[in-house]
């Protein structure tokens, strides 16, 4: 094996072929630092010039694209609240708190180093374990695979907050989302009202960005401040980042194990990766007072796992041909191209090819992480801008990635939906990581319960994996009960010595309440197996949500149920009120609807400057070119659609 | 009106012209004209140069049809007269209904804009689901791909192979499926037909994930299409993991059912039919016959509206047969798409006509079939 191991270690390294390794890895940073654009964009431009490349060669640009998404996916995700891809949701707690707090560079070179850390954690398992892993993948059936998304539901318990209760009813708020769609056991169709755009179910990257960047964006916004509001930013953050990491090593150690763990089983998905090393940290450390306001562990645990999770993915797609995340699928689509027949074969006549493809990962994750960390404290200026001038930007990001999700005006509408539902909240203290995971994990909870049942029915209780699974899972609730992430606990203890008016909160309450209705009318007239789900989760989740209304009725001001940032925050700190922000979008959509986006964010830039942030002529007309000039480029260079209008094609 | 009202107005007006103005006259492709002064298409040997041709692909990047489109797209370039660039675009949703509605919805008869279509997009077609705004009629192919599929089971069930169909047929069986309405439809209907007890699992994403639950032991009956048979369940049946069954069959130049090339030693549903004393007539057989032709003799079809002019579709047609012949592509073919050969011409139409024109009566009993066996209100 070992001469083997070497042998592609030379082939890799050899002139021919390494330099279009660090092709892939400049096009794979290039392209993670936009969100919602992953592997699947960069494959499209890659593949005219796939064709003449030999196996190696093709092989290595593959990798080393898709190897380094997740870590150059870390910027906006720290610097901008923007979560860069659907597994870097979870450093968003903690790295953009930090970035508050004027610790960007901190932030960022503790992921990068993490990222590093876990790539190459990832491929020296994928080395050691890729001829064995076969019968241990298969290891996993659909009773395994349904204990494991009631594993990640256990992690809501860290992450929602002072009020267990709120935890719940956000968490099943974000299941019953999630199973608007197909339901997997019939295939019937829930809760869509005719429209066909909501019969795929709502895309995970829109909701990721509705929930987190949205509300981040418009709190910015009628702040008005840099990101890092005022603080100063701290001088070498950059090396203490790195000496977290070393300080932190167990940790990264594990959550890389999560990672490459999580990756290599079929199914499962990367989106979930993230959420589970995020709750393994807060829930194995003693002090977690300091998570979502900034705790450096928040950061490093999330990122050494979504960079191990490729390598853990690689397993399933060489072996099995079965593509273990989004981004393995355009690998695989990539390597038929090239005419590699992923199977068993990977492991006997082509395994000096897995062996090219794990030294490009290695090797990959080291150059992509290094060039990050060189980058980190220069682009962490960016954090010192005044808001107003950086605004423009991150309402055509995010507007820019949902629309890749499926290429529909309908994806705006929904950002905008969905990021309204998360500004209040972000107000009123609903865990939206509890959200989150619920949405993420509503189709596999669903639909490897129905499996499970219908191939082993109560048996799958006796399966030995199952029940292992399932003892983790009761710790993982046990340890939840000893203290659980609050991004608003020192509101919430200033609250209480203030009396808060409940009526804004009710309101949101009930309009809840609404849709919880909507969905019971639906769930009842499916069929048994198309609608025991949503009733089950909806079991759970309306007395939550009377109780919840009952002592918002009563107005129990001790409670920790009620909590209102707004009403609570120091007076002048907003200077708009909520729907501002939510105006200013929706006329750029309204505007794209009628006239095309691009010509719709002309105006809206130069709108937003001149009124916004009040500059003179000269500067929003550079401005504006930037912003137009980087989307022409973006969505030229990667063959991108944008919003066509009605009037003017 | 203030000071930064009409600096707004005059920046705005000034980007806008200048943007449209290099849309219009700025970037190379747009300006090229199609139409003569009388809106006619003009057609000549240099029609496609310089120009693209955007290939709509109603799947998500990495699937077989996206790699399907991929792989040919360089050849098309370099074989097709005037070496149009290929642009793939991927618009997934509702099992491929969302893109071949957008094609329903924008193309020009000029041959820019082709669709590439694949069983999963014929069977709401066939199945007239309310969703569906493209109508096959009103298309014409440029090029049909025809593919294969083989069932095959687990060597526990005690079978050595569909000789023992008396013994398979008292066993409870369970199947993998992605969902009533998808392509499943075809080896479930066969099971049905066969006599056979299978109670289908939904859910499941895609063929590979139901490969999976076979080599867990969760299901012990399975199908595959051809190359990801060849691929990963001939080393299974090598091992002796795994008893191949029956193949769908393919269809001859005459559109009669015969055994599948790729698989001569595998006998085709047809026959397994036959051999239980049915006749290979009957609304049953037909209706087999025509969804099989539509999910499998027609698996990919690339598709142009009926008026595009004869000359384009042979410009197309004509690179088509001229890249048949390039060497790296006859090297590299089986391996990316399998034995089957891309057809041009007559061969394209008998395939297109058997894939895309069911009859009534078929339908209706499909309908009524799906209706009693999964209580689907369609």
């Amino acid at each position: 094996m070992l001469d083997l191991v070497l042998q592609a270690f030379q082939t890799l390294f050899s002139p021919e072929h390494f330099p279009f390794l660090i092709m892939g890895v400049l096009l794979g940073l290039v392209i993670g630092v936009f969100p919602g654009l992953g592997g699947i964009a960069g494959l499209s431009l890659l593949l005219p010039f796939i064709y003449g490349m030999d196996e190696v060669s093709a092989l290595a640009t593959l990798v080393g694209l898709v190897a380094v998404i997740p870590t150059s996916a870390t910027f906006t995700s720290v610097l901008m609240g923007i979560p860069g891809s659907s597994s870097s949701q979870a450093t968003v707690l903690d790295g953009f708190a930090m970035a508050k707090k004027g610790e960007a560079s901190r932030a960022l070179a503790a992921a990068f180093t993490s990222s590093l850390f876990g790539g190459l954690f990832g491929a020296i398992i994928l080395t050691f374990f890729v001829q064995i892993a076969r019968p241990l993948i298969l290891l996993f059936g659909s009773a395994e695979l349904f204990m494991l998304a009631l594993f990640g539901l256990s992690m809501v318990g860290s992450l929602s907050g002072k009020s267990v209760i709120k935890g719940v009813v956000a968490c099943g708020l974000g299941l019953i989302v999630g199973s608007i769609g197909a339901a997997p056991a019939t295939g019937e169709y829930r809760m869509v009202f005719g429209i066909d755009y909501l019969y795929d179910g709502i895309p995970l990257v829109i909701i990721a960005l509705s929930i987190f960047a949205f509300p981040e964006i418009s709190e910015l916004f009628r702040k008005d401040t840099a990101i890092a509001e005022g603080a100063q930013l701290s001088k070498g953050g950059w090396t203490q980042g790195i000496k977290d990491v070393i300080k932190n090593k167990w940790l990264a150690l594990r959550c890389s194990g999560i990672g490459t763990v999580v990756g290599a089983i079929p199914g499962m998905g990367g989106s979930v990766v993230d959420w589970i090393a995020y709750g393994h940290v807060v829930q194995s450390s003693k002090d977690k007072s300091g998570f979502g306001k900034g705790d450096i562990r928040g950061v490093i645990a999330p990122e050494s796992a979504n960079n191990a999770k490729e390598g853990g993915a690689l397993m399933p797609t060489l072996l099995f041909g079965i593509p273990g995340s989004g981004s393995m699928a355009v690998f695989l689509g990539g390597m038929v191209l090239i005419g590699i027949e992923a199977g068993p074969s990977m492991v006997t006549k082509n395994i000096d090819l897995t062996y090219t493809i794990i030294w490009s990962l290695a090797v990959a994750n080291v150059l992509g992480a290094g060039l990050s960390l060189f980058l980190a404290g220069p682009i962490s200026q960016l954090t010192r801008i005044k808001f107003s001038l950086l605004a423009p930007f991150m309402i055509m990001v995010i507007s820019f990635a949902a629309f890749q999700a499926t290429k529909d005006m309908a994806d705006l509408w929904v950002l905008l939906i969905f990021g309204i539902l998360g500004i209040f909240m972000k107000r009123f203290g609903w865990s939206r990581p509890a959200f989150l995971i619920g949405f993420v994990l509503a189709t596999q909870a669903e639909s490897y319960l129905n499996m499970s049942v219908q191939f082993y029915s109560w048996k799958m209780f006796l399966r030995p994996g199952a029940i292992i699974i399932f003892i983790l899972t009761l710790i993982s609730v046990y340890f939840s009960r000893k203290g659980s992430v609050d991004e608003n606990e020192e509101l919430i203890n200033a609250g209480l010595l203030k009396q808060i008016n409940v009526k804004p909160q009710l309101i949101f309450a009930l309009v809840v309440g609404v849709f919880a209705i909507f969905a019971l009318v639906d769930s009842w007239q499916q069929s048994f197996l198309g609608g025991i789900f949503p009733l089950v989760i909806l079991g759970i989740m309306v007395p939550c949500l009377i109780v919840l209304i009952y002592v918002f009725v009563k107005n129990q001001q001790d409670k920790p149920e009620i909590f209102d940032a707004e009403l609570v925050a120091e007076e002048g700190t907003f200077k708009a009120p909520w729907y501002e922000p939510v105006l200013w979008i929706s006329g750029l959509y309204i505007l794209s609807m009628l006239i095309g986006f691009i010509p719709a964010i002309i105006l809206f830039f130069i709108f937003f400057f001149t009124y916004k942030a009040g500059t003179q002529w000269l500067r929003t007309s550079i401005l504006t070119f930037c912003g137009v000039v980087l989307l022409l480029l973006f969505s030229y260079f990667l063959n991108l659609e944008l919003p066509q209008g009605y009037l003017i094609k | 009106m203030n000071r930064k009202l009409i600096q707004s107005i005059v920046l705005s007006l000034v980007f806008l012209v200048a943007y449209f103005g290099y849309k219009t006259f700025g970037s190379g492709s747009s300006e090229i004209t199609t139409e003569n002064a009388q809106g006619e298409i003009v057609v000549n040997e240099d029609y496609f140069s310089g120009k693209n041709i955007q290939w709509i692909i109603p799947f998500k990047e990495g699937g077989g049809g996206d790699t399907w489109a991929r792989y040919n797209s360089p050849y098309f370039t370099k074989h097709i007269k005037g070496n149009p660039v290929i642009l793939v675009n991927n618009i997934p949703g509702g099992g491929s209904i969302k893109g071949a509605n957008y094609f329903a919805d924008n193309v020009k008869p000029d041959g820019l804009v082709l669709l590439g279509t694949s069983g999963t997009t014929q069977m709401p077609y066939l199945l007239d689901d309310p969703r569906v705004r493209y109508e096959y009629n009103d298309y014409k192919p440029v090029m049909a791909y025809p593919t294969g599929g083989v069932v095959y089971c687990s060597p526990d069930l005690g079978v050595n192979g569909i000789e023992d169909i008396a013994k398979l047929k008292d066993i409870p069986l369970k199947y993998a499926s992605q969902g009533p309405t998808s392509l499943d439809i075809v080896p479930v209907f066969s099971f049905d037909l066969l006599g056979m007890d299978v109670q289908t699992v939904f859910g499941f994403r895609g063929r590979g994930a139901g490969r999976l639950a076979f080599e867990r032991g969760e299901v012990l009956l399975d199908y595959q299409t051809s190359s990801a048979y060849l691929k990963n369940v001939v080393p299974l049946v090598d091992r002796g993991e795994a008893i191949p069954l029956f193949s769908f069959g393919a269809l001859d130049a005459e559109g009669r059912l015969v055994r599948d090339p790729s698989f001569p030693d595998i006998p085709h549903f047809g026959e397994v039919y036959a051999k239980q004393g049915h006749q290979l007539d009957g609304i049953e057989w037909d209706t087999w016959f025509a969804f099989m032709s539509a999910g499998f003799g027609g698996m990919k079809l690339l598709l142009t509206p009926n008026e595009t002019p004869d000359e384009i579709v042979a410009l197309l047609q004509e690179g088509i047969e001229k890249m048949k012949l390039d060497p790296k592509y006859k090297s590299t073919k089986i391996k990316a798409l399998g034995q089957y050969e891309q057809v041009t011409g007559a061969a394209a139409s008998k395939i297109f006509d058997l894939a895309t024109k069911v009859g009534t009566e078929e339908k209706e009993y499909m309908k009524g079939w799906l209706r009693s066996k999964f209580e689907l209100n369609i």
